[in-house]
């Protein structure tokens, strides 16, 4: 069958996909928490105020069966009630702020060592994926890229459990994207 | 200095005459100006593995309420509005049901207005509508919302740029290569030839795959109007599915 056409997410999705706590996978205080955070730019350098981020990843143990629970609903009146602070789900969301900024907590995922990202944007048509590794690892996206590429996939550690992960969706240090197709 | 419309319709036109016939918009699409910048100009990488894009996020009954799928139903009052209901199934490119995934709406009111500080459309907000919605797909990949014909609205690409009625969708495959996020149309709607985001999707075929079909089966005396479409979601090619790459 023919796919449904990609449709860009506009510019007023707030009230819809963004929840509370969206970018915390692990609650504040949880062994080995690490910051992941950046910014998303356009082709003119300038800062992305209306992107979307998704993130997908396994969990430290490496299982990717992923759990349900990201944006659990009070049963009682309908309300938000969120994460149970126990349960890893895997993903993530995330709206960027006014400067074009984001920022998840999470773990450092297991076996398969990158944090899958999904990006949607007013001006974009159709989603992006890319990837977050923390460290070189040699792994084979990573092997198969020339340095300055690779470098766009890589994390930078701030500090102690703090990286910084920019997305460029255009220009000269533009971030690798991926095909999945 | 923004262009009227006979520019972009022109635009359009051109593109339209080179279309290859793809499924999906390029996200290199002039005639939708804020697409200049935020598209990447370097080819996409297929990466050698894709273990977790192979394998998604999972939502179940906790994460819905079944009211959630009633954009009617969420204030003390009825909204304004012609009530619809929107029904359709969500199926993979082999036509196998997506099950127990998550599928998000969101919209306009009747007068075309979003509740959103940066939407600047003079017309009148519904107390009695937010418009956004959500459900699960069921054992056969069916969702249901019911809701109210969303307006028309303006928008700043050009002059006297109005975008057809539409629904905004967001829909989780079993793997998140299979995410898609997009908009559910009406039928007949005046507007199509002049906005160039639905006319970014240049093939024909592929456009109408995103108007809904009046279904008057699916109407209800004395009620609301029935609309019915159906999602089909893209990738990873099976291929890669088998390969596990
Ligand atoms: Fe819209």
């Amino acid at each position: 069958m023919r796919p449904t056409p990609s449709q860009t997410v506009g510019p007023f999705y707030g009230y819809a996909l963004p929840f509370r706590d969206g970018g915390d996978l692990v609650p504040s205080g949880h062994p080995g928490a690490i910051s992941v955070h950046g910014y998303v730019y356009d082709g003119a350098g300038a800062p992305v105020p209306d992107a979307l981020l998704e993130f997908w990843q396994a969990d430290a143990a490496g299982n990717l069966d992923g759990r349900p629970g990201s944006m659990r609903r009070d049963e009682v009146d309908g309300s938000f009630a969120g994460r149970d602070g126990v349960t890893f789900t895997g993903f993530g969301r995330v709206a960027t702020d006014l400067d074009g900024h984001w920022a998840i907590r999470t773990v450092p995922p297991g076996e398969v060592p990158y944090i899958a990202v999904c990006v949607f944007a007013r001006g974009l048509l159709h989603h992006l994926y890319t990837r977050v590794y923390l460290e070189d690892s040699g792994e084979a996206l990573l092997a198969s890229l020339p340095g300055d590429r690779r470098a766009t996939l890589i994390a930078e550690p701030e500090r102690d459990g703090v990286y910084r992960f920019d997305i460029r969706i255009q220009g000269d240090a533009e971030t690798v994207f991926l095909d999945l197709g | 200095m923004p262009e009227p419309q006979d520019v972009i319709s022109r635009e359009i036109a051109e593109l339209a005459a080179k279309s290859d016939g793809a499924d999906h918009p390029s996200r290199d699409y002039p005639p939708y100006r804020s697409s200049g910048l935020r598209h990447p100009h370097r080819p996409l990488v297929a990466p050698p593995e894709a273990y977790a894009e192979l394998r998604g996020p999972v939502f179940g009954a906790s994460d819905v309420t079944p009211l959630d799928g009633d954009l009617t139903r969420q204030h003390l009052g009825e909204p304004l509005g012609e009530r619809i209901t929107v029904t359709g199934r969500v199926l993979d490119r082999d036509g196998r049901p997506v099950r127990n995934q998550l599928v998000e709406v969101w919209q306009a009111n009747a007068s075309g207005r979003y509740p959103h500080l940066r939407d600047q459309h003079p017309a009148p907000l519904d107390p009695n509508f937010t418009g956004t919605g959500r459900c699960l797909t069921d054992a056969y990949g069916g969702y249901t919302f019911t809701t109210i014909k969303p307006g028309a609205y303006p928008w700043k690409n050009h002059v006297n740029a109005w975008r057809p009625a539409h629904i905004h969708f967001s829909v989780f495959g079993t793997a998140f290569a299979q995410r898609l996020v997009t908009q559910m149309y009406f039928p007949g709607d005046p507007l199509f030839a002049y906005d160039p985001i639905l006319q970014s999707v240049t093939d024909e075929k592929a456009r109408e795959r995103l108007v809904a079909a009046y279904d008057h089966d699916l109407s209800q005396p004395e009620w609301s109007l029935g609309y019915r479409w159906d999602i089909v979601l893209d990738g990873p090619s099976a291929t890669w599915m088998e390969e596990g790459r």
